[in-house]
């Protein structure tokens, strides 16, 4: 391992894999109580790709996530009540209710929002890293797209500016087979999507995005290219959707033993084994940090259920700054 | 005579254009195995194959400008955007490219670009849009806006035969709660005729897409209170029909203007323009518009149910304007 | 329109073209006598035959010609209508590329691509109308330079946002696989386009599709004034190719017989359903980017550079030394030009402007369609 982890950071990694399960477990329930609006759109399977790659990040880095990223938003701080209240449309949400689902960000956490268009936030997340160069700051900026979202204008146009500029920019994609309901081999010809980043004369890395160490550490590397001046990095994070689109979809179209052999590299189970394993994780601290969790997710549920709906003349609040 | 749902209208139009004319073909997103977002297109891919039910990559650009190309060729391609709001990300192609290729050297573009748009069902910023006046305001574009059911399978059988690119705007919310007896037998509905709603006599109400619907249901409230709305469904914006538009003006000699859309360059504008022009002799009162505020639309309820107009505003509205 | 046509009667139809041997001569000009759409074998010998040769060194004489013609003498005097966007330098990818269509493929040029409307049987006379507005060009004084096209002989024309007619192709070339005549598409784009999303997702479309469309890209070193490493950060762009999943290659673009190779072999892999291959030809605008421009922020040197490796000599020389041309044989070949383009010019001058009320017809096709009574009755 290039960079050694402290014991602390291991169960850092390990307490945001389980809260971000824990949070999309709790919207699925919530979902299914009626009390979400909108639909939910879960993360499980992925949740390595997005803990690993943000946990990496410095402070004045900046992420911009995709409506899987979640854990992400989690790890720059966001608590948990945030995305329950932005998916049940409460006004103490982030947004007040404007946007909906992880459709929030702030500045002074590093977080740019995700927007439905897919790719669009790669362009964006090289500006950040323009504006760093021009201010000479050391920051990287951060984005995920899925395997769908390599197809878009903004990938393509964003990647390829970044790389002319030699812009502190990393885009992680996270190949999770499936967009929508298009599998990956309907998506491109060439599915190893790692190729691109020579398309573009760019640093590529293809890792296993359900290993969180490997996702931490592969990010750690695009960074330091970043920060060097050696212009961004295209990460092909291989993972797996393992519920369908949103909630209302059965992802029926997915066969059976995909799922199967996916559930067998589960991201959190094996990451427990090796800690285990490791001797870093003992079933006492293991046991306090799902008490945490217990007590956040219990608490934060509570507040966002209290939390009114906005009031309906707040939608005619200004729109300019 | 069959009762369907406005997207079942839809899927009809769509699957008796398509066994009419061998050179209709449909491409989208997740339109073929999936059946589409909304499942319009479901059952298309068993019926008519791979070759005609096309799932693309998510690629917008690509495919509207695939679809131009294919024109060209003497093909009818329906595009399907999975939400209109994205239909941004092929805006170049449409604006560009479709619209101006007959005026600049002659070829007919003959396709269709079909999808949800609309709010009212908690959809947020990016899955509720009304952005057909970006498309009104591009020459050389039709623009359809249906409100029944009868008339979604009649306009989008006469947006895929027409000549022209042709923007089709359905309404998400009216998708599975509006039904009509539809005839199995062949029809159209001709692109730029507006359709009397309702017959009335105090107010003209002109309007659009779902809000036909709201009109007619404050129009019912207020008979009530024997204040008498016409209801004017312009069925298409471009071309629009300001005849029909006039004549009621003329009949009511009070209007109200009334869209789903926002404020400041809405449909609306334009016909307050044309009425001050051409009817302004006929005018007993202001003309007055209910529209969404400018602002993106919310997501959560309350602010979605504010930004919208509804039944009541509009009757309110009608209220002051009768006794003015 | 009965007035326009009589004044055309000088021009020779196009079928009698066809018909009409073997000399060179202005009612014949822009479709030489054996036709522009000669079948090629998909397993025939690399090297064109002595015929095509003499064609191909005729088509860039004769864009040479003529875009000297437009930008050095009609700009100057002030008699085109816009800008002037010209090939000057990198003619031999529209000759190499085109000259190898069948009817039923289909071409989309850039800008700097003049010899693809001439291959597809436009005449000079419609080229000069369109470059001075005129009401009887192709476009009806609608469109300015080579935005027109022609559906019927398969040429699709820009439109200024470029990298557009990347999903078209994509769009033709579906509709040519699903009939199943092996006819193919060809595109060609600049490298400045390839930074634009169109063609990124028409690209990976066509790989995933399997589509008969050949990319190419005519890289020439400047986007107005933007240099290649200011514009993408890899030496060849061919590499793309492989990252969508389809052949790439990078050729010498100033070398008519290796882009008519690199085409060749492209096009013999479209025609049997073995998808797309995207093309690099490194050439020069030897140019500024437009009439306008004086291209000051290209080193002087650089021109001179590209000038040792022109397009045109570099054909001339080798027909020469191959004997299959006699000096003789290209002073008549000249000489058929220049009166070709005196003939084109002058008919364009006296050929009257547009109606302005005329603006406002033919934005929607229909059943009383404007452009019907106009469209190529030439």
């Amino acid at each position: 391992m290039a960079e050694k982890l402290t014991r602390a950071q291991y169960h850092d990694l390990y307490y945001y894999l389980r809260l971000n399960r824990r949070v999309d477990e709790q919207l699925t329930s919530l979902y299914r109580q009626g009390k979400v609006v909108g639909g939910v759109y879960s993360s499980l399977g992925q949740e390595a790709t997005a803990v690993g790659s943000a946990y990496a990040l410095g402070p004045d880095d900046f992420l911009g996530g995709m409506i899987r990223d979640v854990g992400a938003m989690l790890v720059r701080g966001f608590p948990p009540r945030d995305v329950f209240l932005q998916y049940m449309a409460r006004r103490d949400g982030p947004t007040g209710g404007r946007d909906a689902n992880n459709h929030f960000g702030d500045l002074k956490r590093g977080v740019m929002a995700p927007v439905s268009m897919l790719g669009e936030l790669v362009p964006l997340l090289a500006g950040v890293g323009l504006a760093a160069r021009i201010r000479r700051e050391r920051r990287v900026g951060l984005t995920y797209v899925g395997d769908g979202a390599t197809s878009t204008t903004p990938f393509h146009e964003g990647l390829n500016f970044a790389a002319v500029l030699k812009l502190p920019l990393i885009v992680i994609v996270e190949n999770n087979g499936w967009a929508y309901s298009t599998p990956v081999e309907r998506q491109m010809a060439n599915t190893k999507i790692v190729d691109r980043a020579r398309a573009y004369g760019i640093a590529g890395e293809a890792i296993d995005g359900n290993d969180v160490l490997e996702v931490y550490e592969a990010t750690r590397r695009a960074m330091q290219r970043g920060y060097n001046g050696d212009g961004p990095t295209l990460i092909e994070a291989e993972t797996m959707r393992m519920k369908g689109h949103a909630e209302h979809d059965d992802a029926r179209y997915v066969p059976k033993e995909m799922l199967e052999t996916w559930r067998e590299r589960d991201p959190i189970v094996n990451y427990e084994k090796f800690l285990t394993k490791e001797k870093l994780l003992t079933s006492d601290e293991k046991a306090v940090i799902e008490a945490r969790l217990d007590k956040v997710i219990r608490e934060d549920v509570e507040f966002a259920e209290r939390s009114p709906f906005p009031a309906p003349e707040e939608a005619a609040q200004p729109v300019w700054a | 005579m069959p009762v369907l749902t406005h997207l079942e209208a839809i899927r009809q139009g769509l699957w008796e254009e398509m066994e009419r004319d061998p050179s209709v073909f449909l491409i989208g997103e997740d339109i073929a195995a999936y059946g589409g977002a909304f499942k319009v297109t479901q059952g298309l891919l068993e019926k008519f194959g791979a070759d005609r039910v096309i799932d693309a990559p998510i690629s917008e650009s690509a495919i509207v400008g695939a679809a131009v190309g294919a024109a060209l060729m003497g093909m009818r391609p329906v595009v399907e955007m999975q939400f209109m709001d994205f239909i941004a990300c092929g805006f170049d192609q449409i604006v560009n490219m479709a619209a101006k290729i007959h005026y600049r050297w002659g070829p007919a573009v003959p396709m269709v670009i079909r999808g949800p748009s609309g709010a009212g069902v908690h959809g947020g910023p990016y899955h509720s849009q009304s952005n057909e006046m970006w498309f009104v305001h591009t020459p050389g574009l039709k623009v359809v806006v249906p409100a029944t059911a009868y008339d979604a399978k009649g306009l989008i059988k006469a947006a895929i035969r027409d000549e022209n690119p042709v923007i089709f705007y359905e309404h998400k919310f009216l998708y599975r709660r509006i039904k009509d007896e539809t005839p199995e037998e062949d029809y159209v509905v001709p692109i730029g005729k507006a359709r009397i709603a309702r017959e009335g006599t105090d107010i003209s109400v002109i309007t659009y897409g779902a809000m036909v619907w709201t009109a007619l249901e404050a129009a019912q409230e207020l008979e009530k209170e024997r204040i008498s709305l016409e209801v004017i469904d312009l069925r298409s914006l471009l071309p629009y029909d300001e005849e029909a538009v006039l004549e009621s003006v003329r009949k009511c000699n009070k209007v109200m203007l009334l869209h789903e859309d926002t404020r400041i360059g809405g449909f609306a504008g334009e016909l307050a323009a044309v009425i001050a022009e051409k009817a302004f002799e006929d005018l007993d009162g202001p003309v007055v518009r209910i529209t969404a505020p400018d602002t993106p639309v919310p997501f959560s309820p309350p602010l979605e149910e504010y930004f919208l107009p509804n039944a009541r505003k509009v009757a309110e509205a009608a209220r002051r304007l009768a006794v003015y | 329109m009965k007035a326009s046509k009589d004044k055309r009667t000088t021009e020779k139809p196009l079928t009698g073209a066809r018909r009409n041997g073997g000399s060179f001569n202005p009612g014949s000009i822009a479709r030489p006598p054996d036709g522009p759409m000669t079948p090629l074998s998909n397993r025939g010998t690399a090297q064109p035959d002595s015929r095509t040769l003499e064609r191909m060194l005729y088509y860039l004489k004769l864009t040479r010609e003529a875009e000297y013609r437009i930008e050095r003498v009609l700009y100057r005097q002030g008699k085109i209508v816009g800008g002037v966007y010209v090939g000057r330098g990198q003619e031999a990818m529209a000759v190499g590329a085109t000259i190898q269509l069948r009817e039923g493929d289909v071409t989309f040029p850039s800008h700097r691509d003049f010899a693809a409307w001439l291959i597809r049987g436009f005449t000079l006379r419609q080229i000069f109308l369109n470059w001075l507005g005129r009401g009887d060009g192709p476009s009806r004084g609608r469109e300015n330079t080579g935005h027109f096209g022609d559906v019927k002989r398969g040429l699709i024309p820009i439109i200024s946002p470029l990298g557009d007619t990347c999903p078209l192709a994509c769009g033709t070339a579906l509709v040519q696989k699903q009939r199943g005549q092996g006819h193919v598409t060809l595109v060609h784009f600049g490298e400045g386009t390839t930074s634009r999303g169109d063609v990124h997702e028409a690209m990976n479309m066509a790989a995933v599709w399997k589509l008969p469309v050949i990319f190419i890209c005519n890289n020439n070193a400047y986007a107005y004034s933007t240099p290649t490493e200011r514009q993408y950060a890899v030496k060849d762009l061919s590499v793309r190719g492989p990252a969508y999943g389809m052949p790439g290659v990078t050729i010498d673009g100033n070398d008519v017989l290796a882009v008519y190779e690199a085409v060749r072999r492209a096009i013999a892999r479209a025609r049997v359903g073995n998808g797309p291959t995207f093309i690099e030809c490194k050439t020069f605008r030897m140019t500024g980017h437009s009439a306008h421009d004086g291209a000051e922020y290209v080193p002087k040197r650089q021109f001179e550079v590209w000038a040792q490796k022109d397009p045109v000599a570099r054909l001339e020389k080798l027909l020469f030394a191959k004997k299959l041309l006699t000096p003789k044989a290209v002073r008549e070949m000249e000489e058929a030009i220049a009166e070709a383009l005196d003939d084109a010019a002058a008919f364009a001058e006296s050929s009257a402007l547009p109606e302005g009320a005329e603006a406002t017809e033919g934005v929607y096709c229909g059943p009383k369609c404007w452009w019907q009574s106009r469209l190529h009755d030439d």
